[in-house]
């Protein structure tokens, strides 16, 4: 078994790589790609935690499951966001979706 | 089964490095179905890290769900819009710079924190069975589990009325 | 007895004896490994070119002809032949395919077809690795077959691999709903994920066919099972005489021959796993457990290789509709009747368990009965 803090800097690593793509992705879907890693990230933490520390095992993996569950909610209703923003914008390009700022 | 722990923590440095290595390529490339497959190699990777963790339910469900059901959704709203996904258009912001500065000081910050805190390690690695958190699911944790099952049933619902397109 | 039932076991055990003769012990483990994936790893494309050989030879019987048979006796050579064949194609990419993605599914989609035999019970202690996720596991990795049929599909920039890929998606996604839930009777009663456990719980003649929750559940997971793996009558997404051959039109050479062996492998190891869940696995008297576990999959096998010479393609809107409005009830249906047959006690649980599928059956029959059209009479204008 190797040290918490070494999964903690990995987890730590992967959700600012995950925070980047957010912040630089021009595409709706990508930034959804990317929030995906920053989730995991936080989902490895859980389990390190759960499997590490003097707390009950249950109660990591459980919130790793309302995590995934939630995931695939987020997926679906934000894809089904971007199909119907492109069918009425023709783009998915955050910074061409601009029509509030006429 | 040991064959997980077998393996011995070298291996496991080496998925780790593997997976950030895939995670850079997800955000980075920019052909974004490339994107998406890198990212089904990041998560497959993830669910092996929960392997390594001895939570093999999670693993399971994490292929499961994450590469079976997401990744699909994923690669089809990739292909619906397909015309934004070519690789000749700038798929990045003017960002960049400034975003990867700000978090590498964000990591530079956070690494010795994680470094110096003293967490309270138990001995050996906790374990879990399916069945446990099957009944912590249905004991301690029964009402998040109804009302996460109510917030699937309104999203699905939301999202099938958002992306049918009006007749 | 006991010998020829332990055959493989024993050859195992000999096999690191003699090799702990001369290797350190910490190595042991990895031998053992090695000794297992290399059992498998062989057995995989024997068994899916044997298949190829099978299917050819039935279904040339069912069509009365003759199958390979110039090849080798009896044709027996004649997946070797293929084979050289393959590889000695050219291996075509098409100009404007993505190559990257046109080069990793046929790549990685065997990966999963192989790591699935490591959770399969072939015989009494003959499973790689006893997961405690067994079944989970291999529901897991038959999902991601769908992701990278999809990639494939779109890598090659082709219209019929999309239509097809697209397909392929659309049948995957819904077959998978009825097929996790059809294990979870199963599940349910045996109390654990792990495949071997599966199995001993069947021991004797309780094989989970003989009750009624358990034909229901067989039935819809060998359907499933079929419908996954993309087999007639569930072959749209690769029906050749709709769209040229579906997801893997531009694909040759030893690129195709490796989605072939995806399939076969995936439909040899769905055959397993149904026979591991339903049929008792290795669990019968007489012969020796592998045999057993043998004859049961190879009959699963023979039957969706019957179903392709006997069965015409089903419509789009029929395979969607079989697979939400039939056996999804059903699925969800079965739970409830494996719970009831579980907590009832043993002469009653049968009968009752019994009516309450055949009630929900006729309820499912009568809500999908086909409308009739009326009856059209047909006047003379002038007819009064």
């Amino acid at each position: 078994m190797l040290p918490l803090s070494h999964i903690l800097i990995f987890t730590t690593l992967l959700f600012l790589i995950g925070l980047y793509g957010v912040l630089t992705r021009r595409n709706v879907v990508g930034i959804l790609i990317s929030i995906e890693i920053m989730l995991n990230a936080a989902n490895i933490n859980f389990v390190a935690f759960s499997a590490s520390l003097d707390v009950s095992p249950q109660i990591g993996q459980v919130f790793v499951i309302f995590i995934i569950v939630l995931a695939a909610a987020t997926a679906s209703v934000a894809l089904a966001i971007v199909l119907s923003i492109y069918r009425n914008q023709k783009t998915i390009y955050t910074d061409e979706i601009d029509l509030l700022k006429w | 089964m040991d064959i997980f722990g077998l393996i011995g923590p070298a291996s496991f440095y080496g998925f780790m490095a593997g997976i950030l290595v895939l995670a850079v390529l997800t955000v980075t490339t920019r052909n974004l179905f490339h994107s998406a497959i890198f990212l089904a190699f990041t998560l497959i990777g993830v669910a092996c890290i929960y392997f390594f963790l001895r939570a093999e339910f999670l693993g399971g469900v994490q292929i499961l769900l994450y590469v079976g059901a997401i990744m699909t959704l994923v690669i089809f709203a990739i292909m619906l819009t397909a015309k934004m996904g070519d690789p000749s258009i700038p798929q990045s912001n003017r960002q960049r710079l400034p975003v990867f500065l700000a978090l590498a000081a964000l990591a530079f910050l956070l690494v010795p924190q994680i470094v110096k805190t003293s967490w309270k390690v138990v001995e050996s690695l906790k374990t879990t069975s399916a069945v446990e958190l099957g009944q912590a699911l249905m004991s301690e944790f029964v009402l998040p589990f109804e009302l996460i099952s109510i917030v699937l049933l309104a999203a699905l619902i939301g999202a099938i009325a958002i992306a049918r397109s009006d007749q | 007895m006991e010998t020829i039932d332990q055959a493989f076991v024993l050859g195992k055990r000999a096999a690191l004896n003699w090799m702990s003769a001369f290797l350190p012990d910490w190595t042991m483990v990895f031998v053992s490994i090695i000794i297992s994936a290399t059992a498998i790893v062989i057995f995989g494309p024997v068994t899916m070119m044997y298949l190829t050989w099978f299917e050819r030879k039935l279904v040339g019987r069912i069509q009365n002809r003759f199958g390979p048979n110039r090849v080798g006796p009896w044709g027996l050579l004649q997946p070797i032949a293929d084979g050289i064949k393959m590889l000695t194609k050219e291996d075509i990419v098409p100009e404007h395919a993505d190559k990257f993605a046109h080069f990793l599914a046929p790549v990685v989609i065997v990966i999963p077809a192989l790591l699935i035999f490591s959770v399969v019970p072939f015989g009494r202690g003959m499973v790689a690795v006893d997961l405690s996720i067994g079944i989970l596991f291999f529901l897991a990795l038959s999902s991601t077959t769908t992701i990278w049929i999809f990639v494939a599909s779109w890598g090659s920039r082709n219209k019929f691999s999309l239509l097809g890929g697209m397909r392929s998606v659309a049948q995957m996604i819904s077959y998978e709903i009825p097929m996790v839930l059809s294990v979870v009777p199963v599940l349910l009663v045996v109390g654990s994920f792990s495949t071997v456990s599966i199995v001993e719980a069947q021991s004797g003649w309780n094989w989970f066919i003989f009750t009624p929750w358990g034909i229901a559940g067989f039935l819809v997971f060998f359907l499933t099972g079929v419908a996954e793996v993309n087999r007639t009558p569930f072959d749209l997404p690769e029906g050749e005489s709709e769209i040229v051959a579906g997801f893997h039109t531009e694909y040759s050479g030893m690129k195709f021959a490796l989605f072939y062996m995806a399939e076969f492998m995936n439909a040899f190891s769905i055959s397993g796993i149904v026979a591991t869940a339903y049929l008792g696995g290795w669990q019968g008297p007489w012969l020796p457990s592998w045999a057993w576990f043998f004859i049961k999959t190879y009959a699963l096998v023979f039957v969706m290789m019957w179903f392709r010479g006997t069965f015409p393609r089903l419509r789009v809107d029929q395979l969607m509709g079989f697979a939400w409005k039939v056996l999804l009830p059903l699925t969800l249906a079965n739970i409830f009747i494996a719970a009831l047959w579980l907590n009832l006690e043993s002469p009653k649980n049968n009968l009752i368990s019994a009516l309450v599928l055949v009630a929900i059956v006729t309820i499912i029959y009568w809500a999908n009965r086909p409308e009739v059209p009326k009856k059209r009479i047909y006047r003379y204008a002038y007819e009064d």
